[in-house]
């Protein structure tokens, strides 16, 4: 949309690029129609005959032996599959990195809500009732239940300390950093979890092959991680394993690792009955059981001058990874890489551990660990420029990398560095001079009118404020990640001669396949419309990698642009002149089909050149680029409820390149919302262990009517590397609400929280202590 | 199932009499689903918390999962599957289509039924009123933005129409 979007200056002639038809074109969602009439079918739309309806039973407590698992000999187990651990034919275990999480649990449990046994029954009311006809004994041990706790080794409940994996990354000689400045700053924030909260529960659904093997649909994220986790619980060989994926009514990385264990789950009450088994959580289980982004504890100190210039940074990061590995030291080295921020350090020394607990494993979320840092070291640049008396965006543009910085992993910025381009267009944007002075005085005056007993007629006490963040997030894998992926993207054609991407990367609402219809059709010349994007299914696309980390446009994206390059050359040398639009594509294509066969074309990731990363030093380029994003959060906050009202956010982000411009302002938007919501309002709570709040009434998420007016700049600075110039955009939004949300706050109350989410009962706290 | 236990209900659902066999516990959105195959209703909580499974009843916007679908014997249920005329979409699909207002595209027809009804009682809503008005619908995809300018370019076209 126009009126979201400018051209970077730093964008470069456009002779250099040749302007395309369909990219940076707001063309029609391919999935757009369905979705809108209701004729999309998520995986509880399906309609399977002989269906059994799944059910899990689960822990009820946080840390015990199993003593015994009793079926109630009172209830009618008539044509109830019951699974427990010695069903499985493989190894018992959802291979993710290691393979240290149970797929059922047989002697042990480290958490409550572990799977213990599976019941599938064809009335889905008869199972459910079934479910508390099994009687679990537990012998219960002492749990370790927050991250103090494991810390402390309340329990162990990995090794010998609770550690799943340790990251430093140093760089520049620290000690002298801090002799050499004129303050030393020190600060500790801390954030919660948080649920993803696609609308869409998990969803899976399991049929046994008539060829020995099993079949999975449903909702999903990663079709090739659920590929890879099958064949390890079923002990089959990969030809024997084949994933599909239904339309998925939301990811934000909840259904990247979880869906093998809801789709094990299936497979194995499928092998067992024999029968096509569909399980579909209810909100309750999703929100009580499913993965959710680490808590965090991040400890910052830092040097600086007098001046505002930062020296020294030394950060102690601590996140809880729950009971297993999943995901999570790839969540801690992306929150460690990101835990400078965006800023030059002379000095900097990150230390980073994430441990476990006895509480339902964490996984991924938008963001993957970066918002977690981003929001420790962003609320400490705001610490930072209210003890040196600096305006936070005067602090922000003196230190905010440019072009030819090093990160403190040592990477150089090469290239497309939007920083202090989104920060500029952000403060103008939302006026940010202007409204500080303004909120300033209208907060002063509103107090000496109060003083005098002459406030506001209604009797409300409101203060406002402005806030702002500043991020850059790396897009793609971290450090070696792209390369050991190897990702491998196809595209072929159809009998009938249109083009067909074969990818394993999905459509999880943020409009992939879209994309890729415009980026084929844009090389080949034809209407977007002409190209057919495959569902994700490993017996008919390659493995391109999981959808996660912003890498599908940027990187797959990338390797479907060059398929369609190859393709186009075989074509026109074939038909010994240009294409020419759509029509004579089809044409030519269907001779090629008829005279020499079928057309497939592949092309595999291949590291591009200058990018080195050492895996041991945590030394080198972490990523191939960054994407930037600056924001500006406007609050007003009732000194008596501690309510805050979120005004107006302003936001430019520079993500290279929009191929599809209402699609990268809606990933902004949601993104935005949903940090939003993590620093105002969503709040997983626990007792003993359980999600206390697993439902919508009491997990928390924006309506339309807490959500502000969103103004989205999106600022365009090419990356060489991405399809015609594009970085990432899906995790970036999420890394700068919370903080500014922080700092308006601060500005509005004079009242500083170190913790999220800054709920009424915490504010209120915070205003009390302080004795407003 | 006991199938005793089962009794009839007929509803007008978009527009046609259709006769199912239920239990009196059945809920509206599993009668839709289930028994007459209109999925497009959606499943967010069962509780009456998301608006995914948003349907007008007697042109009522009503949370069919917290609905018995008994109550709705004899009455009119319009649900996603019927905005749409002869196979064209209705303005408000369509402006949902255009301006990126559905992206998983889960809360997509509860939202829709809300916009509907919205836009039946008021044909120049404000922002403030559209986001009002859909409130009581999740989504987690959109931050609400482009479903607010979505509604509120259907409300202009239909305005524009009905001149
Ligand atoms: S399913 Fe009815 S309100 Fe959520
Ligand atoms: S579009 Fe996904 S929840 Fe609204």
């Amino acid at each position: 949309m126009a009126r979201s979007r400018t051209a970077s200056p730093e964008r470069p002639a456009r002779k250099t690029i040749t302007l395309p038809a369909s990219v940076g074109v707001n063309v029609p969602r391919k999935d757009g129609r369905d979705k809108v009439t209701g004729a999309a079918l998520y995986l509880d739309d399906l309609r399977v005959p002989g269906v059994l309806h799944g059910r899990t039973v689960r822990s009820t407590v946080a840390n015990a032996r199993i003593v015994s698992v009793t079926l109630d000999p009172a209830f009618d187990w008539t044509g109830m599959t019951v699974v427990d651990h010695r069903d499985i034919p493989g190894e018992n275990c959802v291979a993710v990195i290691e393979r240290d999480q149970p797929m059922l649990a047989s002697t042990h449990v480290r958490h409550v809500d572990e799977p213990i046994l599976l019941l599938a029954h064809e009335d889905a009311e008869r199972v459910e009732a079934a479910v508390s006809a099994v009687k679990i004994e537990y012998e219960p041990l002492t749990p370790a239940l927050n991250l103090e706790e494991s810390l402390e080794k309340k329990a162990l409940v990995r090794g010998d300390d609770n550690v799943f994996k340790t990251i430093r990354i140093e760089r520049g000689d620290l000690d002298e950093a801090f002799v050499r400045s004129d303050r030393v700053i020190e600060g500790e924030y801390w954030c919660g979890h948080q649920e993803q909260l696609y609308i869409e529960n998990n969803a899976m659904l399991a049929e046994r092959t008539k060829d020995g093997g099993i079949h999975i649909r449903g909702s999903m994220q990663c079709p090739y991680y659920v590929h890879g986790a099958l064949q390890v619980l079923l002990n089959l060989p990969p030809e024997k394993v084949r994933i599909e994926q239904t339309v998925t009514g939301g990811g934000f990385g909840g259904k990247e690792d979880y869906p093998s264990v809801i789709g094990g789950h299936a497979a194995l009450l499928a092998w067992k009955s024999g029968r096509p088994v569909k399980i579909v959580y209810d909100r309750l289980e999703d929100l009580a059981a499913t993965t959710k982004r680490h808590p965090a504890r991040v400890r910052i100190k830092t040097g600086v001058m007098n001046d505002g210039t930062l020296v020294a940074l030394d950060a102690d990061v601590v996140m809880d990874g729950g009971a297993y590995l999943t995901l999570t030291p790839v969540v801690l080295s992306r929150g460690a890489i990101h835990a400078g921020g965006c800023y030059r350090w002379d000095a900097a020394r990150i230390f980073a551990r994430a441990v476990a607990t006895n509480t339902p494993p964490n996984g991924a979320f938008r963001g993957f660990g970066a918002p977690q840092t981003l929001f420790a070291i962003e609320s400490h640049m705001d610490r930072i420029a209210a003890e040196l008396g600096m305006d936070p965006l005067a602090l922000r543009r003196k230190n905010a990398v440019k072009l030819g910085d090093v990160t403190p992993t040592g990477q150089v910025l090469k290239e497309s560095v939007g920083s202090h381009e989104v920060l500029e267009r952000t403060a103008k944007r939302a006026k940010y001079a202007e409204k500080r002075a303004r909120y300033e005085r209208e907060n002063a005056a509103a107090e000496a009118a109060e003083r005098a007993g002459k406030g506001a007629k209604d009797g409300r006490r409101l203060r406002r404020g402005i806030g702002m963040a500043l991020a850059m997030h790396g897009a793609g894998f971290t450090g070696s990640g792209e390369s050991k992926l190897n990702s491998l993207a196809a595209l072929d054609l159809t009998p009938d001669g249109r083009p067909c991407v074969r990818i394993s990367n999905t459509e999880i609402g943020q409009g992939t396949n879209t994309v890729f219809g415009q980026i084929v059709g844009e090389v080949l010349g034809i209407p977007h419309e002409q190209v057919l994007v495959h569902v994700p299914d490993t017996d008919h696309v390659p493995d391109s990698g999981p959808t996660v980390a912003s890498r599908t446009l940027m990187v797959v994206g990338g390797l479907i642009e060059k398929c369609a390059k190859k393709m186009k050359e075989k074509l026109e040398l074939f038909a010994e002149h240009p294409i020419e639009g759509g029509a004579d594509f089809a044409r030519i294509a269907k001779r090629w089909l008829k005279e020499r066969g079928p057309l497939r074309v592949e092309q595999r990731y291949q590291k591009p050149t200058g990018i080195e990363w050492d895996d041991d030093t945590y030394q080198g380029d972490a990523y191939g680029v960054f994407a930037y994003a600056a924001i500006a959060v406007e609050v007003e906050v009732d000194l008596d409820t501690a309510e805050t009202k979120l005004l107006h956010v302003t936001t430019a982000q520079d993500i290279g390149r929009a191929i599809h411009p209402v699609l990268c302002a809606g990933q902004i938007e949601g993104g935005t919302l949903q940090g939003l919501g993590w620093a105002l309002m969503e709040e997983v709570r626990h007792k003993d262990g359980k999600v206390w709040n697993h439902q919508l009434t009491n997990y928390i998420i924006p309506t339309s009517a807490d959500a502000p007016p969103i103004d989205v700049e999106i600022v365009e600075i090419p990356y060489s590397n991405g399809p015609w110039g594009a970085k990432g955009v899906g995790e970036l939004p999420m890394d700068v609400p919370a903080p500014a949300v922080i700092a308006a706050i601060a500005h509005a109350t004079g009242c500083r929280l170190d913790e999220i989410p800054a709920t009424p009962e915490r504010l209120m706290r915070a205003l009390q202590r302080r004795g407003a | 199932m006991d199938a005793a236990a089962l009794v009839p209900c007929t509803m007008q659902v978009n527009g046609d009499a259709r006769t199912c066999a239920i239990t009196p516990a059945t809920t509206l959105l599993e009668a839709l689903r289930y028994t007459l195959g209109l999925t497009g209703s959606k499943q967010g909580c069962d509780k009456g918390d998301c608006g995914a499974c948003t349907v007008l009843v007697d042109g009522v916007p009503t949370l069919s999962c917290l609905t018995l679908a008994l109550a709705c014997d004899g009455r009119a249920v319009t649900t996603v599957e019927g905005l749409a005329d002869k196979g064209v979409p209705h303005p408000l699909q369509d402006a949902f289509d255009r301006t990126g207002g559905a992206q998983c595209g889960f809360c997509t027809p509860g939202m829709l039924m809300s916009a509907y009804a919205l836009l039946q009682r008021e044909a120049a809503p404000t922002r403030d009123e559209i986001s009002h008005a859909l409130s009581g619908n999740l989504c987690r995809c959109t931050g609400y933005t482009k479903i607010l300018d979505a509604v509120e370019l259907a409300a202009a076209e239909l305005r524009e129409r009905a001149k």
